[in-house]
């Protein structure tokens, strides 16, 4: 795992509330408070003429998992650019982060 | 047997080491007519209702925990029914009837407190949106009523009323029958008056998995062992989609950590609830005297029941600036919950796309007021295998139809609700 990333490994063992820690491909590791959620990033939009169905997924069903969860954020008080983050949802350990388009690599879901 | 003043003088003369148990923990028999998963209120409100109003004699409440152990346990106890949409709006305010006459049903004090609900205004913009809440409250029956800032000064002396608070006020909505209930009580209560009926309850029972067969419900695995149903309801909001998952179905719901937070206690100083949606803040006082205060979310999909201390510090600021002399008191104790987000911010209580599977979830922030309709309205859907003309508009498909019923019309992102 990439070094930067270490910041939360804390959060197993402590039981203080911590800030997520949150790598910014950009800019590195900065406080959760710089930063917008952008939720879901397995979503992909349909092209215009697809079924109904095809935009009823894109737009309202999620897979919610309780585990490593792929999902977006923006730096909106930083860069202001967005990435993609790999995060456990059930411990809020931050497992990989990548830029757009880019592979999300650790911590396969 | 029937709480009462004589049954606690009875006891009192055996130093009350004489109480029966509120109710049994049977071994589950091999099958039941119902099953309803989820022991919190909302699933222990389902059983007693399938019982008591539809007949039903043979069902049992899986919890994988202990009962109340949930988001029941977790909430900041508020009650109301001041929504603007007509299906909210008819929905929450018979869960507030419901709520009246609670304790004399369940023959259980579940301390319901008709202190008023006080939504505070602080913009033009602000008194527009709730004027006109107000009003189509009074059009749906609700009680409402406008309250001005010299009113709410007179009414609430610590809260900061003046020119120059931050947050200046302009006036408030109040709903007067609105107030809190004592969320354990509302556990064991129904759990009581459930087992009396002779409702089954499986604690330290999870769910597994969930058996379909040619389209139908056939039973549940649990950690102790399989039980067959032919009506399965699951009463799990928070991790609805992770059962409904077990099903093979996929749900418009994220699950997001809300936070909420206690002072230390202290002397009666607040005598009804606050909140101001312009600030994101909730406060009322327990009877035991803590201030129970909460905002928003955590801004992220959470199953882990705790959340961050961003979260934490925007509720501390916007009580200062409320209530400045709020200062001088220690926070106790935080903790976290977990809610079904919706994509349109209300719930599902529906029958979902198996037969004999049904769902009351989706709560997002508001599940704990409504339990009590919640649980009527989902032993009449699973009794009847269609829905209440109160729980029609809340169906699974309203999504893909375009039926939203979004209160607050922040579209389809589940933590903007």
């Amino acid at each position: 795992m990439d070094s930067r990333l270490r910041g939360n490994d804390e959060s197993k063992t402590s039981p203080l509330l911590l800030m997520l820690l949150i790598p910014c491909p950009w800019c590195g590791p900065r406080n959760q408070v710089e930063f917008t959620y952008g939720g879901d990033a397995t979503k992909r939009r349909p092209s215009p003429d697809a079924p109904e169905s095809k935009w009823f997924d894109y737009v309202y069903l999620r897979d919610n998992p309780r585990g490593p969860h792929d999902e977006l954020w923006h730096h909106s008080a930083g860069c202001r650019r967005w990435f993609q983050v790999r995060r456990d949802t059930s411990t809020h350990d931050i497992l990989a982060s990548a830029k757009p388009g880019d592979p999300l690599t650790g911590g396969a879901p | 047997m029937k709480y009462s003043i004589f049954s606690l003088a009875r006891n009192a003369v055996s130093y009350h080491e004489q109480w029966p148990l509120a109710w049994r923990s049977p071994p589950p028999r091999k099958r039941y007519d119902a099953v309803v998963v989820g022991g919190g209120g909302h699933g222990l409100a389902t059983a007693y209702y399938l019982a008591k109003e539809h007949r039903l004699t043979n069902i049992a409440v899986v919890e994988k925990g202990w009962l109340g152990g949930g988001n029941t346990g977790r909430n900041t106890t508020i009650v109301r029914s001041n929504y603007h949409l007509d299906p909210n709006a008819h929905f929450y305010e018979f869960s507030l009837k419901l709520w009246e006459g609670l304790s004399r049903e369940l023959n259980f004090n579940v301390m319901y407190s008709a202190r008023g609900v006080l939504n505070l205004v602080h913009s033009p913009q602000d008194l527009d949106a709730a004027m006109r809440r107000g009003n189509a409250m009074r059009l749906n029956g609700i009680d409402a009523r406008f309250l001005s800032r010299d009113e709410i000064a007179t009414w609430i002396p610590n809260l900061d009323c003046s020119a120059d608070a931050r947050f200046p006020i302009a006036g408030g909505l109040l709903q007067p029958r609105g107030g809190t209930v004592r969320h354990d009580a509302v556990a064991w209560g129904y759990a009581r008056a459930a087992d009396a009926c002779g409702v089954d309850i499986l604690q330290n029972c999870e769910v597994t998995a969930i058996r379909v067969e040619s389209g139908a419900v056939a039973g549940i695995d649990t950690t102790q062992g399989y039980i067959a149903t032919p009506k399965l309801g699951l009463a799990v909001a928070g991790h609805s989609g992770h059962l409904a998952a077990m099903a093979g179905l996929r749900l418009p719901i994220e699950s997001h950590v809300l936070q909420a937070m206690v002072s230390e206690p202290i002397k009666p100083v607040l005598d009804t609830v606050v909140t101001s949606g312009a600030v994101h803040f909730y406060i009322s006082q327990s009877d035991k005297g803590e201030l129970v205060m909460g905002g928003d979310l955590d801004f992220y999909n959470s199953y882990a029941q705790r959340g961050n201390l961003p979260a934490i510090e925007h509720v501390v600021s916007a009580c200062l600036a409320l209530f400045p002399s709020f200062g001088r008191l220690k926070l106790m104790r935080t903790w976290g919950g977990i809610m079904d987000m919706t994509m349109d911010g209300s719930p599902i209580i529906a029958r979902l796309p198996i037969k004999g599977l049904t769902m009351t979830g989706g709560w997002c922030y508001g599940g704990f007021k409504a339990t009590p309709a919640s649980g009527w309205l989902h032993a009449y859907t699973m009794a009847r295998g269609e829905p209440h003309a109160l729980n029609a508009a809340f169906t699974l498909e309203r999504f893909a139809e375009g039926r939203m019923i979004d209160e607050k019309g922040a579209g389809p992102y589940a933590w903007a609700h």
